[in-house]
């Protein structure tokens, strides 16, 4: 896959030369910046568990009850919609502590179905 | 806590009430710069603020004890797998002046998926957690106090737990971090895409924190064939990350590159490396540069690594350099010794203060071959961007090989890293957010589908832990054996008891190094060193390094080992040191009697700093009580001044002898002893001998009635005189 070619500078170089120094630099800018749009869209439309741990560890959450909720809303397949979200919708359904949801659910206290009813309108079972 | 110059640091008393710290400060600190600074009869043209409590370099004690600090942050690199043996480290490394502690991370640390908690130990760094940094940055609180100079600290946020190491730097005050998911993609193995989601993320994060962010563009010169071939790609690389941060949000001024002078000797270093530090600086202007030392061509030579760091200082004192970190010279033999990160702080410390003001005494070349290489380098990079965007954008690029391809680009020898698309550690590991997705805390990237009108997304919850850090859940430790607590009670003994041990790394660790010269060839010398390490009743001992001097006549080895016995502080005997009389109390005695002194340097000696200092007014000399002092100069026979003596009927003869071949400078003593005998006059004179390599013990075994060593000062001297004289001694 990786290519083999010998120097070609002095060829590919020619609509370069007769830039000033500045036109070179600003071009070096710009297309540096064509190349980072699609990333920074990417990261813009997309999560990942780190991202979702760091949130719940933002929210106040340990380490390990981040990780088990995280995980938990990861077989949920309710990643998408935010883990923060989750704890937080648990916890004004129950109405209970931003805390409690959370560790309720690195306990394993909510079913999936349970879980992904947080979306759909049903109601999350008492104990 | 408050640290005292005399005392240890307290790691016990450090450890209590973590739970309850918080950091004082948030971001980043520079220096207060300070133009045209007068230090000890000089001006300084770019220094900065002086410290508080400091070791100068060894030279300045002839310079009045100056210790000019240069303008950039200096780091060091501090991590031995300990890190209550690190901040003890750390300390040290701000006394010479280290301003910026840089933590190594532990071995596996970046593809561990979450945070590590507690204290356990580490392989080649530490186990980044909430209680090690805790820690640790309560330490450096009482050290910068200590020094009066604020201190950065920095460790990492790579790997596949980077938004969550962010938010926990974010939180413990660490005040910089490297973040690059380039580094991640082709050093790590971290799947591209799960790297650039992260990454975004935990920019953002930084940003709120006003952290300072280090780029990681230098690796690909640690590892291509020949470093200086990637130049047109580092200024890729360093663009890529450079224009991700300011889109997602860090300002300019806290986006640093990562640079290092790709070359070394014995290749024609400035030739390659300045140009191409130009260049980047060209490029970049308005960014902040974290020059960075070579340590791709590093062998095990601390004498090679030093020169190379040192013209490293020198293309940095020709351009320009904001943070000036340091590579500990022992790098290629050992994980870094205590001693060898204050040998690399006080390197730069030393060249910065002797290249102050060179911008003053010359220029760069305007034209010609300089500017040619210049321009070359901003080409071969643009067309490389031209190349990335041609093949479908960077992701597309990183699976061509583009990167860390040893050719000089647009050559390309086909040796690049090549990484799969949906390859690599936690490929398959990023989910699109929903239209609904919500994230109610503050400093996140990206989409997020909060409330019209919040303008703290944290209030949704009440408030977030960047904002209230009462809210951290803190854990202590999860393991009940490998913990800091178990360590400090293992080598209790030698914290807070009478025992003491060599110690390089780790507290007691017993490790010492001896240097050996050999008059035979490399391959017996090898062995036979470490024959010489077994019978000194050396453990464990390994050659780190070997030079040949000659083919036939000899070879360098030096060794180390440990010793498996410890001292007893308590069972030493500890000469103990003579107070010297009060000023006032020499001064009236001279005026009361006059006392002459005969001084010289003898045998073939031309040094004559030492004495001078001993007996010039200007330098606190023995001259200032009124001693009637007559210097006969330097290389003076002994006769000549036994002959002085006698002829200004002086009370006491001081002798300066630094030369000690063939023990030169015992001769000297006992022939000046034998020679006042044999003429009569040795009851009525004093006789003082001075010199780096003299002693008391020394100078009274060869006839002296005293010797003085390194650290003399005139008091010393008169003081013991006139005790002498008042039939005191």
């Amino acid at each position: 896959m990786s290519l083999k070619r010998g120097d070609n500078f002095a060829e590919k170089r020619q609509h370069l030369a007769k830039l000033s120094d500045q036109e070179l630099k600003d071009r070096f800018w710009a297309l540096t910046e064509q190349i980072v749009e699609p990333l920074l869209e990417l990261a813009r439309t997309h999560t990942s568990p780190s991202v979702e741990r760091s949130v719940l560890l933002r929210m106040g959450f340990n380490s390990l009850d981040a990780k088990a909720i995280v995980s938990k809303v990861i077989e949920a397949d309710l990643i998408g919609k935010g883990a923060g979200q989750i704890v937080l919708k648990v916890a004004e359904k129950e109405g209970i502590s931003i805390q409690e949801a959370g560790k309720s659910i690195a306990r394993n206290k909510y079913s999936e179905m349970e879980l992904k009813g947080l979306f759909t309108g049903v109601i999350v079972n008492e104990a | 806590m408050k640290l005292k110059p005399e005392e240890k640091i307290n790691i016990e008393e450090l450890l209590e009430n973590l739970e309850d710290y918080r950091p004082r400060r948030q971001g980043w600190s520079w220096r207060n710069k300070i133009e045209d600074q007068q230090l000890g009869g000089f001006v300084y043209q770019e220094s900065s603020e002086n410290l508080k409590n400091n070791i100068p370099l060894p030279a300045a004690r002839s310079f009045g004890n100056i210790d000019p600090q240069p303008g950039p942050v200096i780091t060091t690199e501090i991590a031995s797998g300990r890190f209550e043996d690190d901040i003890r480290r750390m300390r040290m490394a701000a006394w010479h002046g280290a301003d910026h502690i840089m933590v190594i991370r532990t071995a596996g640390q970046s593809h561990y998926d979450g945070l590590i908690e507690g204290t356990p130990e580490g392989v080649g760094g530490i186990p980044i957690t909430r209680k090690q940094l805790r820690a640790t940055r309560k330490a450096l609180d009482y050290i910068e106090d200590e020094v009066g100079r604020p201190i950065n600290f920095h460790s990492y946020v790579s790997g596949v737990a980077g938004p969550e190491i962010a938010v926990l730097f974010a939180e413990e005050g660490v005040n910089g971090a490297h973040q690059d998911p380039q580094y991640n993609v082709l050093y790590r193995d971290v799947n591209m895409y799960r790297s650039f989601v992260d990454a975004a993320v935990a920019k953002k994060i930084m940003a709120g924190a006003e952290m300072l962010q280090i780029d990681g563009a230098h690796n690909a010169n640690a590892t291509a064939r020949e470093a200086w071939n990637v130049m047109p790609e580092l200024f890729v690389q360093h663009a890529i990350n450079a224009m991700f941060s300011l889109k997602v949000g860090l300002p300019q001024d806290r986006i640093a590159l990562s640079t290092v002078p790709p070359a070394a000797p014995p290749a024609p270093d400035l030739r390659i490396n300045l140009p191409y530090a130009i260049a980047l600086r060209e490029l970049f202007a308005g960014f902040r540069f974290r020059a960075q030392q070579n340590t791709k061509y590093m062998e095990s030579s601390v004498r090679e690594a030093t020169v190379t760091h040192t013209l490293n200082l020198l293309i940095s004192q020709l351009t320009s350099a904001d943070i000036q970190s340091t590579i500990t010279p022992d790098e290629g033999r050992n994980v870094p010794w205590h001693y060898y990160n204050i040998n690399a702080v006080d390197t730069a410390k030393q060249v910065f203060a002797g290249l102050d003001g060179l911008k003053d005494l010359l220029e760069l070349k305007g034209e010609g071959k300089l500017r040619e290489d210049i321009r070359e380098l901003k080409e071969r990079a643009v067309l490389f961007l031209e190349e990335i965007i041609k093949v479908g954008g960077y992701f597309k690029a990183v699976a061509d090989g583009f990167f860390v391809d040893s050719g000089r680009y647009p050559e390309r020898n086909g040796d690049g890293i090549s990484r799969e698309l949906n390859g690599g550690v936690a490929a398959g590991t990023i989910y699109p957010r929903a239209e609904d997705y919500l994230a109610p805390v503050c400093d996140h990237y990206g989409y997020n589908n909060l409330p019209e009108g919040t303008e703290k997304p944290c209030t949704l919850i009440g408030t977030c832990t960047l904002h209230q850090r009462d809210k951290i859940d803190y854990i202590d430790e999860l393991d009940e054996v490998d913990n800091v607590r178990q360590r400090l009670s293992a080598n209790n003994a030698y914290r807070q008891g009478n025992l003491l041990k060599p110690e390089v790394e780790w507290l007691a660790d017993g490790w010492l190094s001896t240097t050996i010269f050999l008059p035979i060839k490399e391959n017996i010398a090898e062995v036979a060193a470490l024959e010489i390490a077994k019978k000194m009743g050396l453990k464990n001992a390994e050659v780190i390094h070997k030079e040949i001097i000659h083919p036939a006549e000899g070879t360098l080895v030096e060794v180390k080992g440990q010793v498996d016995f410890s001292i007893n502080i308590d069972q030493l005997e500890i000469p103990e040191k003579e107070e010297p009389l009060p000023d006032e109390e020499i001064r009236e005695y001279i005026e009361a009697n006059v006392l002459r002194v005969v001084a010289a340097t003898v045998g073939e000696d031309e040094h004559s700093v030492g004495m001078r200092e001993i007996i010039d007014i200007k330098h606190g000399g023995i001259e200032k009580y009124g001693f009637k002092v007559t210097y006969l100069g330097t290389s003076v026979p002994i006769n000549k001044v036994v002959d002085a003596a006698i002829e200004s009927n002086a009370d006491a003869v001081l002798i300066s002898t630094i030369i000690t071949h063939n023990d030169i400078h015992r001769k000297n003593m006992s022939k000046l002893n034998d020679l006042c005998i044999e003429k009569g006059i040795r009851d009525e004179l004093i006789l003082i001998v001075g010199g780096t390599q003299v002693s008391n013990e020394i100078a009274i075994e060869a006839g002296m009635d005293a010797g003085f060593g390194r650290g003399t000062h005139g008091n010393d001297v008169a003081s013991f005189i006139v005790k002498k004289k008042q039939g005191e001694i």
